[in-house]
């Protein structure tokens, strides 16, 4: 017999559970007491949000699920912008809340929230367990749900009578969920017809999204692209799945993406797209999407097929599974043609800062690509920095690039490398991140400090919310309203209040040394640069407009 | 396009709301939704009648079968099926028209549930056309309660 905080903690021992990311609270003492006692680390956050990032950082960097705790109430809603944010990048996570005793339920209790009602539009499922005999079954389906077929978040909502009561049930072997049955292996004719489709290609395009390194396919699809020769397009959560310096990789497509995919996929022949939902970031107006090709859409969710585009070959599985099973059908092949034209938008320069006078966010991060080693996880906020980042990085690693995507949520960045640190201690850890968005995960610092993380946090200092500026010149002449930073803290001090070394840097001949010193510091460090406010992120495709509509 | 789902699923708490709100949120139209258990105490069957074109259809049977708790989803539209709503109709009745509402009902196998002062209580199951008529045919006695169920469908025949 054991209380269910207990019969919690061995299931998620049980399930090789290294760390859970925590904040404490009335509705989950018994918890916090069950996990003091065990061997899995508890990481104190300062706010249930970055709990959540943290749990998606975590998960994102090492590939196993991220397991966050919070209280019932507010500590549970404030995981809700985290949990929305992993749905819609298909993170892994465990988020786990107390809840109101069972009898108090549904009685508008002191901090009581339906979290399951709340959760149920952003989490791939939720529970709550009302009998702790149900418990281990629902924490090992819990697991299973979020981490097999497309990964998400899966909510376990405890109530605290729950957790005290005792159960002989303490752990279960074998699930059995007769309506989740991922279907993970290619139909062979489907197959078949993907690599006739290939074979007649003479302007095959790949475009590798998320997908390829959530299912930890990125050799399956280098394999695939050198021995068919196929250029590569990354959606944002794709980039890491091929290196950019790589002869077929054309870098971030979309509404901010670079020249050469986005003319690639306006005039290939075929689109093999690979675990990528076909976003509306990405495909701009989708009636002038890809106009000459025929599109093969493999997903592991059949739900993302035909959703947004039409396709021409539908293709459910794995994409590890099914891409060895493509791989073995196919000869190797060459498109000298194509490939002379793609060396050519490849060749074409990017576009560069309007202004001279003043560093810009894209000197700093050509010469942050320049230094960064290559084992070295970047993690970024959201805005103008992000794009730029997607755009200028050299992507070498794998799951080494890792931003809100789909919900595009600002203050990701710092909990989200939190959780990639500890995922990965001896890689050197990036956060680049904007004055807004830093002090909108900022709080995260403290956990960062205390768990002596040594993040280096590059801070583009604009003084601007310098995306929505952006749109604000695009889409209302220009009228900046509520986006300027007038009175920005003194970073310095922040710094010094969480430990970190505190560099400046204003202008570009700076740029090398203190890049290096803030690679090389053993410590968290905070690089902050001061930037040019008026710079705008092109590649532009403005809203109506077809990918190869970009502005420069 | 009009099409009509029988959905197997967990006869758990809260596999309602998840499937309302699924056709809230992704705005799919929901013409009718009925749900009860089936001979298997652990499983509900939903018959659920959504109006959309071909890409809508397909994506309600797609985020329906993405729901964990769904067991089955099965678009019955074309298949051989028998179809029944259930319609409880209270009817305005004197000594005149009584004669008169009890030869209706008897022609459409309706079946008097309960004979009031001033009116009767019809009750009528059949598919949605034969309710329709009946309903009909009562309009000139007039019509002053009714309460309706969705659509209940099975396939004919051993499957
Ligand atoms: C939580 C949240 N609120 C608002 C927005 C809208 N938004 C998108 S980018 C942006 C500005 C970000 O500014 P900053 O972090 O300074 O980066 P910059 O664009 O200047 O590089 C805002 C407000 C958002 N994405 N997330």
């Amino acid at each position: 017999m054991l209380c269910g905080a207990e019969i919690l903690v061995k299931c998620l021992e049980q399930e090789n559970v290294e760390v859970v990311f925590c904040y404490p609270g009335g509705a989950n003492l018994e918890i916090l007491d069950a996990l003091a006692k065990s061997s899995i680390r508890l990481v104190l956050v300062r706010h249930e949000q970055g709990a959540v990032h943290e749990a998606s950082g975590y998960a994102r960097a090492s590939g196993r699920v991220g397991v966050c705790l919070a209280t019932s109430g507010p500590g549970a809603t404030n995981m809700v912008t985290g949990i929305a944010t992993a749905v819609m990048d298909s993170v892994p996570v465990i988020a786990i809340t107390g809840q109101v005793a069972t009898s108090m339920v549904g009685t508008d209790a002191f901090q009581e929230v339906d979290m399951t009602g709340i959760t149920d539009p952003i989490t791939k499922h939720n529970y709550l367990v009302k009998n702790v005999d149900n418990l281990a079954r629902s924490v090992k389906e819990a697991f299973y749900i979020a981490e097999s077929g497309r990964p998400g978040p899966v909510l376990l909502d405890i109530p605290r009578d729950v957790a005290m009561a005792f159960s002989d049930v303490t752990s279960v072997s074998k699930i059995n969920l007769r309506g989740y049955k991922p279907n993970l292996t290619g139909h062979s004719g489907q197959i078949k017809q993907v690599a006739h489709l290939l074979s007649e290609s003479r302007r095959p395009l790949i475009i590798a999204g998320g997908g390829i390194l959530s299912a930890d396919c990125w050799n399956e699809l280098l394999q695939l692209a050198e021995t068919q020769e196929i250029p590569v397009a990354n959606t944002l959560m794709g980039l890491g799945s091929i290196p950019l310096d790589h002869p077929l990789a054309l870098g971030m497509m979309g509404s901010y993406g670079l020249a050469a995919p986005n003319y690639a996929v306006q005039c290939c022949d075929l689109i093999l797209a690979l675990g990528t939902r076909f976003n509306e970031r990405m495909t701009c107006n989708v009636d002038r999407f890809a106009p000459h090709a025929k599109i093969i859409h493999i997903d592991v969710d059949p739900a993302e097929i035909g959703k947004n585009v039409r396709v021409d070959i539908p293709l459910v599985g794995d994409l590890k599974i099914v891409l060895n099973q493509l791989l073995s059908k196919l000869q190797p092949r060459q498109h000298p043609e194509w490939m002379a034209e793609v060396r050519d938008l490849k060749a074409s320069p990017l576009p560069r800062p309007k202004q001279t006078c003043m560093l810009t966010q894209i000197e700093v991060l050509e010469a942050l690509a320049k230094i960064l080693p290559d084992q070295a996880i970047v993690t970024t906020d959201v805005g103008q920095h992000q794009m730029w980042s997607a755009q200028r990085l050299r992507h070498r690693r794998p799951r080494g690039f890792i931003v809100s995507g789909g919900l595009g949520t600002m203050g990701y960045g710092i909990p989200a490398a939190v959780g990639a640190q500890l995922a990965c201690p001896k890689d050197p850890v990036v956060v680049i991140t904007g004055d807004g968005s830093f002090q909108m995960g900022m709080p995260e610092l403290g956990t960062a400090k205390e768990q002596k993380l040594p993040l280096k946090v590059l801070l583009l200092n604009n003084s601007f919310l310098g995306m929505v500026k952006q749109l604000q010149d695009c889409y209302i002449e220009g009228r900046h309203t509520a986006v300027t930073f007038t009175d920005n803290p003194e970073f310095k001090y922040l710094a010094k209040a969480y430990d970190a070394l505190y560099l400046k840097v204003e202008e570009a001949e700076e740029l090398p040394a203190a890049l290096a010193k803030f690679i090389q510091h053993p410590g968290m460090v905070i690089l902050e640069a001061r930037v040019a406010p008026e710079e705008n992120v092109y590649p532009m495709v403005l809203g109506g407009r077809g990918l190869d509509q970009m502005e420069f | 396009m009009r099409h009509t789902f029988a959905v197997l699923v967990e006869n758990n708490p809260g596999v309602l709301s998840r499937v309302a709100g699924l056709f809230s949120r992704r705005g799919f139209n929901i013409e009718s939704l009925v749900v009860g258990e089936t001979e298997d105490k652990t499983t509900s069957r939903m018959t659920i009648v959504v109006e959309g074109d071909e890409r809508v259809l397909e994506q309600v049977s797609k985020q329906l079968n993405k729901q964990i708790e769904v067991i089955k989803v099965n678009d019955i539209t074309d298949d051989e099926s028998v179809n029944r709503q259930l319609a409880l109709i209270r009817v305005a009745a004197d000594q005149s028209s009584r004669q008169e509402i009890l030869q209706i009902t008897e022609i459409f196998r309706c079946r008097i549930v309960d004979i009031g002062r001033k009116s009767l209580i019809v009750e009528a199951t059949g598919d949605e056309i034969k309710i329709q008529a009946i309903i009909e045919s009562l309009k000139p006695f007039g019509i002053q309660e009714l309460v309706r169920t969705g659509k209940v469908a099975m396939v004919r025949g051993v499957k």
